[in-house]
């Protein structure tokens, strides 16, 4: 059977490309990379002290990575779904998940809905500027007693004939951007006993009178994004502020939910592969008891039960991406990809701390701050329990 | 029968009381500062809790480990990881080498001020290429005329900063190990240079790396024989790890009343939290785990009581049950707690990163294993 030359060897340093991506998307994913560690990478430290600059965004609009996945007749680059996928992967390069954060709820968050359901003027009056990195975006549906459950929020938009306007008033909170941002995407109630019928979605300027930026909230982590509790009190728009069809706001946005949450798990396998890294390197430079602590059996098993963990991950995440770039709405593996990475991130950091020891505890090493930033993913977008209940439901349970 | 008896629980009221009403108040604002102030201590040594365990002769109280181990599970209620951490480190830590293997002129000079807090003790061991590996230290101890001089750096020492005299672990051979440590009492001077360390939790606490230039401690300060300090070592992992045992059971519980407090008020889909089996379930978990983890907790002090110190299994089994089970149980209510949990506002995060020290601390969860199968002739 086996000659000299049927031996094979495994070849653990191949590329291991992916055959959703092409050259161009490794040509992007270079090009991202060497941007987030020459351009961002290097101010990290100090943003989660101050939070990024708003002047970020521009920069990134210059780059073009503000609308990679967005149409050409819009200023973005025309690319497919992967494109924003490199982006999310690569931006871990940045070594700064609140900053990360920030640009996803810009352009994976916020701007899907105006591009899917928003008028021509609604799309040339935000979209355009958003893409070149000039105007600001914030989605509003967390409310300070209403979180998972989105049909149960308060903010309500009351029409008014005399002036064919809305009269909003309510609170939101946790909103990713909310100080910086230039515009909301506000989710309100128009009926309130309609429901889920009953909800529809706002393009609200952050400057209209009644628009409250309240305090900023201090978190367990994702320190360089800015988190804001709004208040709207009596804030007047006119009815072509209304983004989508009336009523339809909780389906608009349970759509732009699906996205988000896979763009948020292929952040998580990113980030857990980094951590990863740079643990496997302090293991094979961290003596212990005379030899290298990656060389004891259980550190090894770790590192093992970790690589396993962000494989199924990442394919996972490709596996579901590739059908939604087909045009499918794969809610259920969207909901699995985005459980599954976000718990697998976490308990990947978590290792990587215990192996770190006392190093693992203190801030100059970067890992707990990886843990703290990682941790959000089980709770953003989503919790656990809404992604359990979403693939439960989806079997008729 | 409770290794508790009617003195001990009147003592947990009063320092329940105590805590309660002077530290817990202050526990925000101390994380914030990424400081508590000094004097906390004299706080505490005005109500006697700096030396509960050590007899009326030096300042103390006369009581004994059960009463420290009361005051070490309340400690938990101040709500800051940190603050427990530098009062544990005084008492717990930093002072019981020099009680159990000082002279009496030692005792005189150390310990009866840092019951009287006016003095604060730290001890350092570690070293930032000696962690799990104490036989890896490199900090060494010269014999010079009159005493020795020490050379080093010891890393992640709690009150590092603030200490006034450090129980400090060097060589005194040239190969170290387990047979060439010695400890010293190390005071304050030019040649000792702490910075302070920033860390995942424990913000309110004092954490350093400390540079050893050049330090003479004269003769009388060493502590125990020489190279005798790894017995001095293992005698106070005991009750280092037996303590964070009681603090992790301590911190649970308040998480678990938090929570279930959160629970009951908050309202999604028209129902309290505790309407859905699967949260009322997770909180049962909770529940069992911090039952089984002060049983655990409480037969090992038991056992460490009667047999004076000699429970190395049993205390070692409840180190690593209650570290990892503390941090389970608090990202578990964290989770409970959905976007409030990741906010300060709410301070399950901050019990949550205070918890994370546990596995790691005094002894890694590894280390714990290793003993173990030591222990059980693996």
């Amino acid at each position: 059977m086996a000659t000299a030359d049927s031996v094979l060897k495994p070849d653990h340093g191949a590329a291991r490309k992916h055959f959703i991506f092409t050259d161009e998307h490794e040509q992007l994913r270079e090009s991202v990379r060497a941007f987030a560690q020459k351009e961002l990478a290097p101010h990290a430290e100090e943003w989660e002290e101050t939070t990024f600059p708003d002047s970020v965004f521009p920069r990134f609009g210059e780059l073009g990575f503000l609308g990679l996945d967005k149409p050409e007749q819009y200023g973005g680059q025309g690319g497919d779904y992967y494109t924003a996928l490199v982006l999310a992967e690569e931006m871990v390069h940045a070594r700064s998940g609140g900053l990360a954060m920030g640009i996803a709820v810009h352009t994976d968050m916020a701007m899907p809905p105006i591009l899917a359901f928003g008028t021509e003027e609604q799309k040339q009056e935000w979209v355009v500027p958003a893409i070149k990195g000039e105007k600001i975006l914030c989605l509003g549906i967390t409310e300070p007693d209403a979180g998972s459950d989105v049909a149960g929020i308060k903010t309500r938009a009351v029409y008014d004939e005399a002036t064919d306007e809305y009269v909003i008033n309510g609170s939101k909170t946790y909103i990713t951007n909310g100080h910086r941002a230039d515009v909301i995407v506000l989710v309100t109630k128009t009926d309130p006993d309609a429901g889920h019928g009953g909800i529809t979605l706002f393009l609200v300027p952050m400057d209209t009178p009644g628009v409250i930026r309240e305090k900023r909230l201090e978190k367990l982590g994702m320190h360089a994004s800015d988190t804001a509790l709004l208040a709207f009190q009596d804030v007047r728009v006119p009815s072509s502020a209304v983004l989508g069809e009336k009523g339809k706001g909780f389906y608009h946005i349970s759509w732009e939910l699906q996205g988000e949450r896979l763009i948020g798990a292929a952040g998580c396998v990113a980030g857990a592969q980094n951590c990863f890294d740079m643990t496997l390197k302090y293991a094979n430079e961290r003596n212990a008891f005379g030899r290298s602590i990656g060389k004891f059996q259980v550190i090894r098993h770790k590192f093992a039960e970790m690589a396993v963990k962000i494989e199924t991950a990442r394919q996972m995440v490709y596996t579901t991406a590739w059908r939604f770039n087909n045009g499918e709405y794969p809610v259920r593996e969207i909901s699995m990809a985005k459980l599954y990475a976000s718990r697998i991130a976490v308990e990947v950091a978590d290792e990587c701390i215990q192996i770190h020891g006392g190093a693992g505890y203190m801030k100059e090493y970067g890992v707990e701050r990886v843990w703290r930033d990682l941790r959000l993913n089980r709770i953003g977008a989503g919790t656990d329990e809404i992604m359990l209940e979403v693939i439960g439901r989806s079997y008729g349970l | 029968m409770s290794v508790f008896a009617d003195e001990h629980e009147a003592l947990r009221e009063s320092a329940r009381r105590f805590v309660l009403a002077e530290l817990r108040p202050h526990a925000r604002e101390w994380e914030r500062a990424r400081w508590f102030p000094d004097e906390v201590f004299g706080r505490c040594a005005e109500h006697g809790f700096l030396g509960l365990k050590y007899p009326e002769e030096y300042g103390g109280q006369g009581g004994d480990y059960v009463h420290e181990a009361v005051f070490a599970e309340e400690l938990a209620h101040c709500g800051s990881g940190g603050l427990a951490a530098g009062i544990g480190a005084h008492v717990n830590i930093a002072t019981p080498p020099i009680f159990k293997f000082g002279t009496a002129d030692q005792k005189e000079r150390y310990l009866r001020p840092a019951i009287a807090a006016e003095k604060i003790a730290a001890l350092a061991i570690t070293e930032p290429d000696a962690g799990s590996d104490v036989a890896g230290i490199k900090t060494h101890a010269r014999r010079v005329d009159g005493g020795w001089v020490l050379n080093g750096s010891k890393m992640f020492i709690t009150n590092g900063v603030r200490a006034h005299f450090w129980v400090t672990a060097a060589k005194t051979t040239g190969e170290g190990g387990h047979h060439g440590l010695s400890f010293f009492i190390v005071d304050r001077q030019d040649g000792v240079k702490p910075s302070k360390i920033e860390k995942m939790g424990w913000h309110a606490g004092d954490t350093a790396l400390i540079a050893l230039d050049d330090v003479f401690v004269p003769d009388e300060n060493l502590l125990g024989g020489e190279n005798q300090g790894f017995y001095l070592i293992m005698a106070n992992f005991q009750w280092e790890r037996l303590v964070m045992a009681l603090g992790a059971v301590g911190a649970m519980q308040v998480a678990y009343d938090k929570t279930v407090e959160f629970a009951k008020q908050r309202n999604a889909f028209g129902r309290p939290l505790t309407g859905f089996q699967t949260l009322r379930h997770k909180l049962a978990d909770v529940a069992t785990t911090v039952h089984t983890s002060r049983v655990v907790t409480y037969d090992a002090l038991e056992r460490f009581v009667r047999t004076e110190g000699d429970a190395v299994k049993e205390v070692t089994m409840a180190k690593l049950a209650t570290q990892r089970a503390c941090f389970d149980v608090m990202d578990t209510c964290l989770q409970i707690h959905g976007g409030a949990g990741y906010m300060e506002e709410y301070e399950i995060e901050r019990m949550a990163r205070d918890a994370r020290l546990g596995p790691i601390g005094g002894g890694t969860d590894e280390i714990m294993r290793e003993i173990l199968a030591k222990v059980l002739a693996l």
